[in-house]
């Protein structure tokens, strides 16, 4: 029987190349390009690795967006995966993590065949890392968050991975069926192939809508959605740091115990 | 009439694109200062399926179009000509001469190899006294009974010191001029094939030039590709073929000048303002910009027309020549817009102008292209 993984992914605008409007403090999405959220990919990239070693592993990735999303979509078909799903609606439209990850939710238990979860640590446009935990809470499962080394048994039951934290590590093990969300440093995603990208036609996207996921409509999209967005501001610069310059190290650290004192840091 | 990409192949772009960036580009500079051919980018090119693009899945290959294979040359190329002639000639000049006119036997034995990139390709034409004049070939093959044996020599191979798999021209029937020439397969190692000298290049100088050399080259019966006099046919509608994927080479070298170009003036300042705030300059910029874009119309066109199976040579003809002559004018704009700086090695506008000379002469020179389009129109 095949091992089932579902991923989760999101498309998201390009931050590198993303500016804010001054006056407003809002996101000028105009002419950015849009991506697979970095995160995302690292996740999507050890699913494959477990199907490069098991190739009889069946990738779902799902995704919540716009029709456009479907591009995304058919770029993780292009590095590999085997099928993905896009939920798209206007009436889960502007959903906050908890509505959002409601809706998942409700998409996952309508696919309700799989092994393990897979999904980034968090998207760049709203850096919350709130959806993978509230998925796997509310479809009760284990989960391990911030995961930077990934381990799966042959028997592709028992995992072991290690969890980072702010000042160290914590190796855990865990179970399938369970949900993981993965940090960059797990691993380099790899490129879409090019016989991945001409035969990505051949596999199946699904675009459904909230009925076909037979979700609560009262708990997502904006309405639902218990945080709202106050206001976006872009944060003042820092100043500029200050260079102590001297002829021995002993010089610049007296000037920098002047500095400190003279600062009442000290 | 439809100039918009499919789908497909604005992922191949994006792909080669990344894949270019992170993994040639890194490189470009050193190996052409060291004249060394990058195995390991070859190696990762052959990984994600950058060796079989145009060729259907049932031989190997990743069932692409020919505008997805320009577009992995021209991306390539953008960084570094050399890497970008590597996948060129190995796909055009080897890989499709034996896609079209091999046996079905020859297809199994080398086509799954050659488009995953497990064995690279050469192609073997020129000879020190037959450039242009092909017909002039003094390299021969002699049917001994149970085998071929050539004896000869060609030069300015590309990819010669590291293929795997070459195809060579040689005479079968000297009296029966360009109809006596015959198309082998030859394989690293065959009695009696060595590679001779490297050439010493002004660029593409992490591209490997050598000779061919075949001293008594003893090879199978079944390695003669398409029948007996055949060869010259079998040789110029590879070079039709070949020359999209120059052209290609040609188009990423102009781009590739034209966006660090772009970058350069928006940072570089004198009078108090950047170069980019002069109109003068900027009009040079709009220029390039406008003879890249029609570069690439014409060996998108190119591509088009021979996937379509329609009669392509002419087209290529045009899209090679426009393209190398753009290649050369950007290359040199963009060294002059770089000034003092795009003479030196530390700005890639250097290496791209020296690169781009070439593209006006292999695989037919900008000549050959004339005496191609001209006869083309002037057809009794």
């Amino acid at each position: 029987m095949a091992f089932k993984i579902i991923v989760c992914a999101k498309q998201v605008p390009d931050t590198n190349v993303i500016k804010t409007d001054p006056k407003t403090g809002t996101l000028i999405r105009d002419g950015v390009p849009s991506i697979l959220n970095p995160d995302d990919a690292n996740a999507l990239e050890e699913a494959l690795k477990i199907k490069d070693k098991h190739p009889d592993t069946y990738i779902t990735v799902v995704s919540m967006g716009p029709p456009q999303a479907t591009d995304l979509l058919m770029e993780c078909l292009a590095m590999g995966a085997d099928e993905g799903i896009l939920i798209s609606d206007r009436a889960v439209g502007g959903s906050d993590t908890w509505a959002t990850s409601n809706t998942l939710e409700a998409a996952i238990r309508k696919i309700g065949d799989y092994d393990m979860i897979f999904a980034g640590r968090q998207a760049i446009d709203g850096d919350t890392a709130q959806v993978g935990p509230q998925i796997a809470e509310k479809l009760g499962l284990p989960q391990v968050t911030y995961v930077e080394e990934f381990e799966i048994a042959d028997n592709l039951k028992d995992i072991t991975v290690k969890r980072q934290l702010e000042d160290g590590y914590e190796i855990i093990k865990v179970q399938t069926p369970c949900m993981l969300t993965c940090i960059k440093e797990l691993n380099t995603p790899r490129y879409m192939s090019m016989s991945g990208i001409f035969s990505a036609k051949d596999k199946t996207v699904k675009i459904w809508n909230a009925k076909d996921i037979e979700v609560d409509l009262t708990k997502v999209g904006l309405e639902a959605s218990p945080t709202n967005v106050f206001r976006s501001f872009t944060p003042a610069p820092k100043g500029k740091g200050v260079v102590l310059e001297g002829d021995t190290e002993k010089d610049v650290a007296k000037q920098l115990l002047a500095n400190l004192k003279s600062k009442h840091v000290i | 009439m439809n100039f918009q990409l499919t789908k497909e192949q604005e992922f191949v772009r994006k792909m080669v694109r990344e894949f270019a960036v992170n993994e040639v580009e890194p490189l470009a500079a050193d190996i052409d200062k060291e004249h060394r051919f990058p195995v390991e980018t070859v190696e990762k090119m052959a990984k994600y399926g950058l060796l079989g693009v145009p060729f259907p899945t049932e031989v190997g290959g990743a069932g692409g179009d020919h505008i997805s294979y320009a577009i992995t040359v021209e991306e390539l190329s953008r960084v570094c000509a050399s890497t970008g002639v590597i996948c060129s000639a190995h796909t055009s000049l080897c890989a499709w001469p034996i896609f079209n006119y091999g046996t079905d036997e020859q297809k199994a034995k080398y086509l799954p190899d050659l488009c995953s990139g497990r064995k690279l390709g050469a192609f073997g034409l020129t000879e020190p006294g037959a450039g242009t004049d092909a017909a002039g070939q003094q390299t021969k093959a002699v049917d001994a009974g149970d085998a071929w044996i050539l004896n000869g020599s060609k030069c300015f191979i590309t990819n010669g010191g590291y293929a795997d798999v070459f195809i060579v021209m040689a005479m079968t029937d000297k009296s029966k001029g360009t109809k006596g020439i015959s198309a082998f397969i030859v394989e690293k190692g065959d009695e009696g094939f060595s590679i001779g000298k490297t050439e010493d290049k002004m660029g593409i100088c992490a591209s490997s030039t050598t000779e061919l050399i075949f001293q008594n080259c003893r090879i199978p019966k079944d390695r003669l590709l398409s029948k007996i006099g055949d060869g010259f046919k079998v040789a110029m509608s590879t070079l039709d073929g070949g020359r999209i994927g120059i052209a290609s080479q040609a188009l990423g070298i102009a781009q590739g000048a034209l966006d660090v170009t772009i970058e350069y003036m928006q940072a570089r300042k004198q009078f108090g303002k950047k170069l980019s705030q002069m109109q003068a300059l900027q009009f040079e910029v709009a220029n390039m910009a406008t003879q890249i874009e029609a570069a690439r119309l014409l060996v998108y066109k190119a591509a088009d027309t021979k996937d379509r199976h329609l009669p392509y040579g002419v087209n290529a003809a045009m899209a090679k020549l426009f393209a190398a002559e753009t290649a050369m004018y950007v290359t040199t704009k963009a060294v002059q817009l770089h000034g003092g700086y795009g003479y030196t090695k530390d700005y890639p506008v250097e290496r791209m102008m020296r690169d781009a000379k070439i593209t006006e002469i292999y695989e037919g020179t900008s000549e050959v292209q004339k005496m191609v389009i001209a006869g083309s129109l002037f057809k009794k």
